[in-house]
This record gives structure tokens, sequence and C-alpha cells, in this order.
């Protein structure tokens, strides 16, 4: 530790930190454009002078390192004019159009002229103007009000691991660009808009729809994939009119995959919005009433083992706690919260979760990759990845995979096959990978959905845990054998036990007439097609997606934003979300649902409010994962190659695919036009 | 962003002297640095696009070659050619004519070496290449030969010392195809005095052959 005295007030920071985090610690706010915490140092803005005692000049706090016994000055008449002298530079071609900026309100540039701005502009002299840049359907450019502090260029090269953005030319002419045209390919383009301090990036999606203080705004968990990224729901009028990710250090950091940023348009489109049941194979519009009594009747004299249910993949704990209940009840054994028809080791908890923590990744020091496309499964969790691989240095942090991580993974890593059979000689130890993973402290290994929906996952499995054991990824204080779920709803389903009871049938026993009456809540992504003709297919859930159309009754039910909700991310942590908006029409919380239904048909539910549900929630550490049936036992290693299980990175839920902005990022990022730009 | 790309050729690839001297550049560099080799392969580009076009430029795919060969993001290529003058981003004209408007080359008459070059070659602004194709004026910044103020310099080569007839001289010789030998235009030798030697006069007369040869320059 370094003692920095910082206006009079001592302080101990760590050896090599920056004058500018020393005054944070001292509780000195300093002014800043160019420095962000994730980010490199820059030191290009100057907005962060400060002066040290016996120092020629002001100093840019943020690159300035500290020495032991330093004193700094960060409230003079010399900083605040040199703040004030810097602050008139940036605004001389700065724009003054900020009511019609859509930073306005949340900007760093208006808030620090409020401080060190000068009324009048002293310079008379032409102004620069710089063309707007095409960065895709996400990112809108007004480069104008560009300061250049190379934050975007320094999160794309660093953070997102795709370096398209650069500052080309110099003095007068420089520019942030792209040069030759084209959209950002990285999954984390959003958080640009994030960290542009000014109205130069902001979103093209949401442009001109509202102002930062009209909104109200609600925390709450993304569900587009199974990160259970912190976020902040944003909302006016009843409408969800943008997300944004909040800090959780654990998990996301302070960033926010495309996806869970830029679907909220799909909350507003192809939403079912009242009851629905089919009447001559024509769905008529209907009171909840009528569906009830519908189900009723059909449900009427079927026994339990005929009756299955689905849950899919963006159902809160509640909810699929609810239904279990329910189809208990009713005496079905036909549970499965597995759309894709994965089978997962349901006998150690640690064994169906990413064991290590997402935060485990900055400790270790070799990695595995199986069956997972971690950038596309989980962009932000990528985005740690490759922080470790940056951070470890060259050839710190080797990684192998077995399986397909796309044309870049944003980090190097040795291909070791694409199925299985890799994996069999690197248990066998007939590969140089095995050794690289013994030598490692804390070698981990992450299993992705693709090994895992597989005819043979329980060998492949097994294969896992036989190579973790023999290198030491599962021991005492360290457990690196992850799960890398894709579902949000996937862990909160295993620890409830939703899964095939005894005697029961998974997803795929239940199509082709395997069961009469489908239960399925919200559950969009299996094949659909393949249920039976006879079977009656009651879909509860919030958009008008595969399941909906094939359904016989429909219950509209809630999305993410408009229920409060438990949801138990990849890593097993249990998070709660509340309720930004209020579902659309007669859609209910989808609890509430099944505790009305469930009266219906007389079994009536033992909790009538969500502190009496929640009262029953076993999840995370109180968990009682029940094993599951059915799981195939038909034995042999299939050695062929790991296939994704969806196409595309942006149209993977009835959300996403209802969105527009996300369709036309799907079109945009399309593998032909990759070829073809190329 | 359209002007990036206009006129962009669809294909590059090294030639045979090219890749000759990228092989020379790039043992100069640890593996790993490679990134270094950026500015002279962009040189090796230009002048490669020079020898076969007559229009010595880099062109998009030019860089997303060198890029390739560096494996650096094609982005920190265009980052480094945009930022130095020495390299032309757009096609420019067979020669490359480069009048320094710096003080001291203003003060020794940089506006009419300017004039001359606009009349001569019927190029009106700054930028713009004349319409037989044959040159391209720019306007640079000190070429660090102030000695023999005002300069020229046409591709790599510095003609010093220049008035207006003199530029136009030059650039009718350049037009005929003639590569007149460059350096002052006036009776001195590089930047020593017009006309011969003004001091340690006595030194010379002790060696009387090289007080000569310089003399018949």
């Amino acid at each position: 530790m370094v003692n920095v005295i910082v206006d009079g007030i001592p302080v101990d920071v760590p050896a090599g930190s920056s004058a500018l985090q020393a005054c944070e610690a001292a509780g000195k706010e300093i002014p800043r454009f160019c420095f962000h915490e994730r980010l490199s140092v820059a030191g290009n803005c100057r907005m962060c002078l400060v002066q040290v005692v016996r120092a020629p000049k002001p100093v840019a706090s943020c690159g300035f390192p500290v020495a032991e016994g330093m004193q700094i000055l960060t409230d003079t008449e010399v900083v605040r004019k040199a703040r004030r002298a810097v602050m008139e530079f940036l605004l001389i071609n700065h724009p003054l159009d900020c009511p019609i900026c859509d930073q306005g309100g949340e900007c760093d540039l208006q808030d620090q002229a409020y401080g060190y701005g000068s009324g009048i502009s002293r310079y008379h002299e032409e102004k620069r103007a710089v063309t707007d840049k095409n960065l895709g359907p996400l990112v809108k450019t007004v480069m104008t009000r560009c300061i250049q502090c190379t934050r975007c260029v320094r999160f794309c090269t660093e953070v997102a691991g795709t370096p398209e953005l650069g500052a080309v030319s110099r003095g007068e002419n420089m520019e942030i660009t792209t040069y030759v045209e084209k959209a950002l390919t990285s999954e984390l383009s959003g958080n640009l808009i994030d960290i542009c301090p000014v109205g130069a990036l902001t979103s093209r999606p949401g442009a001109f729809q509202a102002r930062p203080w009209e909104m109200k705004k609600t925390d709450a968990i993304d569900v587009v994939d199974a990160l259970g990224t912190n976020i902040q729901i944003q909302a006016r009028g009843g409408e969800v009119k943008r997300i944004v990710p909040r800090v959780n250090d654990d998990i996301n950091e302070e960033w926010l995959s495309d996806k869970g940023r830029f679907s909220v348009d799909g909350l507003k489109r192809r939403r079912l919005d009242r009851p629905w049941v089919r009447v001559h194979g024509k769905l008529q519009p209907v009171s909840w009433q009528d569906a009830f009594v519908a189900i009723a009747r059909r449900l009427d004299g079927v026994p339990g083992s005929r009756i299955g249910a689905i849950v899919g993949d963006l159902c809160e704990a509640e909810s699929i706690m609810a239904l279990r209940d329910l189809m208990l009840a009713l005496g079905s054994p036909n549970l499965d919260c597995r759309q894709d028809g994965a089978q997962y080791d349901m006998s150690d908890r640690s064994r169906y979760v990413f064991a290590s923590g997402i935060a485990g990744i900055d400790e270790a020091d070799a990695l595995l990759v199986i069956g997972a496309d971690p950038r596309h499964d989980a962009p932000v969790l990528n985005a740690r990845i490759r922080k470790r691989y940056l951070s470890a240095g060259r050839g710190g942090f080797p990684i192998g995979v077995i399986g397909n991580v796309g044309i870049n993974p944003t980090w190097a890593y040795e291909s070791l096959g694409d199925g299985p059979g890799a994996l069999r000689d690197l248990t066998g130890g007939s590969h140089a990978f095995t050794e690289i993973l013994k030598t490692a402290k804390k070698p981990m290994i992450i299993i992705g959905q693709e090994a895992l929906a597989r005819e043979d996952a329980t060998e492949v499995f097994a294969l896992c845990v036989q190579l973790a054991e023999a290198v030491g990824a599962v021991v005492e204080g360290w457990n690196g054998l992850n799960i890398l779920h894709t579902a949000a709803s996937r862990v909160a389903g295993l620890d409830l036990g939703f899964v095939p009871r005894p005697g029961g049938r998974s997803v795929r026993g239940m199509l082709s007439g395997g069961v009469d009456i489908m239960w399925l809540l919200g559950a969009d992504e299996f094949p659909v097609h393949a249920i039976g003709p006879e079977t009656f297919v009651i879909y509860q859930g919030h958009h008008g997606d595969a399941g909906a159309a094939r359904a016989d009754v429909i219950l509209p039910g809630a999305a993410y934003t408009e229920k409060p909700g438990t949801w138990v991310n990849t890593e097993g942590r249990v998070q709660q979300s509340f309720q930004a908006v209020f579902p659309p029409g007669e859609a209910r919380e989808d609890w509430r649902i099944l505790r009305a239904i469930s009266e219906v048909l007389g079994h009536t539910l033992p909790y009538d409010t969500l502190e009496d549900l929640r009262g029953h929630l076993r999840l995370g550490r109180d968990a009682v994962p029940v094993r599951a049936e059915g799981a195939n036992t038909r034995g042999g290693l299939d050695t062929r190659p790991f296939v994704p299980l969806t196409q595309g990175y942006y149209l993977t839920n009835p959300i996403s695919r209802a969105s527009p902005t996300m369709i036309e990022c799907a079109r945009v990022h399309a593998p032909h036009t990759a070829i073809a730009a190329e | 962003m359209s002007d990036v790309n206009r006129e962009q050729p669809g294909h590059f690839e090294f030639d045979e002297i090219s890749e000759a001297e990228i092989t020379k550049i790039l043992v100069k560099y640890p593996p790993e640095r490679k990134a270094s080799g950026s500015l002279p392969l962009l040189y090796v580009a230009q002048k490669q696009m020079g020898r076969q076009t007559g229009s010595a430029w880099v062109p998009v795919v030019a860089m997303d070659r060198i890029a390739e060969r560096l494996e650096i993001a094609p982005i920190r290529v265009y980052e480094v050619a945009t930022f130095y003058f020495m390299f032309n981003t757009k096609p420019i004209g067979r020669y490359h004519l480069q009048a320094c408007t710096t003080t001291s080359c203003w003060l020794r008459g940089s506006d009419d070496v300017v004039a001359a070059c606009k009349k001569a070659t019927g190029v009106k602004h700054f930028g713009e290449t004349s319409a037989d194709g044959l040159f391209t004026l720019s306007e640079v910044e000190c070429l660090g030969a102030c000695a023999n103020a005002p300069i020229l310099q046409v591709d790599d080569d510095y003609y010093e010392d220049l008035d207006g007839p003199r530029t136009e001289a030059l650039i009718e010789a350049l037009r005929r195809g003639e590569k007149p030998e460059s350096g002052p235009t006036i009776d001195r030798l590089g930047s020593a005095p017009q006309g011969g030697r003004k001091v340690l006069l006595e030194a010379a007369h002790e060696d009387p052959a090289s007080a000569q040869g310089e003399r018949s320059c």
C-alpha cells in the first residue's frame, strides 16, 4: 500500500494505482471522459487534471501513478482553470444540439459543462463537422458530437474482441470510424452506447423515443441467456423503452448482450393479450372463464399419465413451481424443462451448474470448452473469458476447444476435435492438452448444451467428469467442471425437479401422441410440429410463436418485464427481479393463472399470494433435485461431431423473434451477407 | 464513407519484388511484434501500386492484405495509413508534387513554386490531379531542407532552390518522361554556398583538386 495525501486527506491505495483512483479513495470526484475503469488508460481527454505538489504543471490523474507521500490537490484555482480550459477546447467543435440529442440528461459532457463550462464561446473560426457512420442496426452515430475519447475503440478492441472501430486520420481530421462501411459484428455492441460519454453513439432503435428522466426504472434480471445479467428496465407510460445493465462484478460486470438490450421492441409485438380457444379448427377469442372451462372439460377423465407439461426457456421459478405442483396434483409424471433434450447429471447440484461461478473464470489458468460457443451462448461470459485471456498474457491462459466456437471466439484457442472422439482421446491422456490441464492450478472445463443435447449425453458427461477428476479440475476448494446453460429458466427448472418423474416421459416421449394433453409454459423451441395431431395443447405464454400457433387453448401470460420473478442463472445464483410494467390486455402473471385453473380443476394449489408461493420455493442451496427418468441408456459413445442447437444468435426466443430490431440484426449478420462482403 | 469505397480495386496481391522486400523487412521484427511492420509494408504496397498502375497509392484491399500478413486487425492498418501523409489512400497522378509552404520555403518564394506547379499542370487546388493524370499537387509541411528552400518533392526526390520558371521547366521535363537530377537547381553543391566555397579559402589553396571539383558542380 502507498500512502497518498489528497486535499489533506491521507489515504492508502495499492501500489500501481493511479492518482485518479487515490482521489476517488479519498472521496473526491474527478471529472473524466476518456478514463473508464474497465478499459485501458488512454489519457487523451485531459479532463481529469489535478495538481501534484512539486510537479511543474497539472497532471492527468488517470494515467499518473501514485508514489509514497505524494500530495494531490484536486480543488485549487490552477486545477479549476486547467479543467475549464480543457472544457473550452472540447466544446469548440461540439454542437449545441442537446435539445435533440438522445444523450441529453445522461451526458457526461453536459453534466461536466455545468461545473467547468463557460457561458460564452471565444471561438469564431470555422467549426468542424464529421459525417455520420453506419455501424449497423443497433448503434446510431452523430459523429460531430464525438470528443474522441476513444472509449469505443478500446471497448471494441479489448472487451468485445472485435477490433473494428478505430481512429483514422489525425489532428483536426481525426474520426472514429470503421473506415470501410460495415455493421459492428459484436454481440456486445450496445455497450458502446453506455460507455460513450457524449451523444456520438446512441441507440438506433431507441432514437428520439424518451428522455432518461421520464423513465420509471425497475431492477430486473435478463432472460435472453442463462447468465442472469443484472438489468434495469426503463419504462414510460406502461411501455418498456429500454434496458440497460446494472453493475454486478460477479456476473456481468457492467455489460449487457445486444439481444438482452435490443429485444425490447419485441415485447410490444405478437403479444397474446386475451385467452383463445380453438373451435372447429379455428382459434376464437374467449373469456378467461370459458378458457378454463374448455380446459377442465378436456381434462376431465384423462389419467395423469396422459398429461404432459413442458417449460420453456424464459420462465421464472414461481410459475415453474406452480405448474409442477399442478401437474403432480393431477398425477402426471410427464414433466420436462429441457426443451432441447439435454440430459444432466442430477445426482449433485454442482453437476448441472457453472460450478466455479462466473467470477471463477478470472482465477482459472487453463480452459477446455466442450460443445459450447460462449460468444453466442453467453456473450457477456465470453467477454470474461477474453478478459482472462488478455490479462494472462501471451500463452498464459491456454484454451482448448472440442466442437465449434465459430469464426472468431475473440480468444486464441487450440482446436482439439469436433466431437466426443476428441474428448475420449483427451480423457485417455493421449493428447498434449491433457498435460496442459494437469499442470494448471485451476483448470476449467466448460460444457455447453451441444454436448448434452445428444443421445449419448450421459456418456459424454461421464467422460467430462472423468477428465475433470484426472486433471484436478474438481478438488477441494475448486470446482472447474462447469455447465454453460443457454436457457434462463433451466437451472430453476432442474432445482425444482421439473423433469420426468418415475414412469414419466421426456419432451421427445411426449411428442407423436405420447400424451393426450400437453401444457406448454412458454415452450416454443422444441419440435412443435411433431406434436401428435390428436394431442390437446394448452399454451400458456406471452408471445404468439410456434407453441401458440399449434395450441387448442391459449392462456395469455406475462413477459419477464411484467412480473416479479425469481431466476436462477447458469452458476445457480438465485436472483429476484421486479415488475416494471403491466401485462397487456387480459394477460396475467403466470403463477396466478396456474393458481386460478388449479381451483377450477379441483386441485387448488396451496398458495394465494406471491409471498406464500415463495415460501414453498426450494432453490439454490435448498434445492432438492430429483433424478430425471427416461434418460437414454442405450449406451455407447456416438462419434458424430457436436452440432450447434440454434441457428445464429439473434432469434433464439419468442421475444427476440418478435423484435424487428433483432430480425434486422439477423438479416444483416446472416452468413451469406458476410461472405458477400468479403 | 463513399470516398473510401470509390475507385477501389477489388483485388491486390504482393508481386515478386514486393515479396522479396517483405521478407527482408519482417526478419527485423520478433514474430510476435511484427505489427511494427505496418509502416514499411504500406510503403511496399504503395510502391507496388506505383509500379503496376502508375499511381502510387494504397487501396483498402492492400491494407487488408497487410493486416493478414501481420496478423492484426485491418482497422489498425487503416489507422496507420490514414495518419501518415506519406501514404495516399486515394489514387494519385504519376508524379506526386509535394510543395513545401512552411515558413522558410514560404519566405524564399514557395508561392511562386506553387503558382508554377498550378500553371504547368493545370491543377487548380491542392490535392487535385491534373487532367492528363500525370501530376497530383499536395501542400506539405516542412520537409526539413530549409537551407535549400523552396523545395518541391517529386515522389521521393527533392528539387531544391526553385523558382517559378525552373519549377515549370522541371514539370515540363517530367511530362516529357525525363527524370531531371534531384538536388539544387542552382549553382551549388548540396547546402554549400552558391557559387562555391566562401570561407576556409586557405584550405582550398592547399587542396586545389577538391576546390576545383566543387566549383565545377
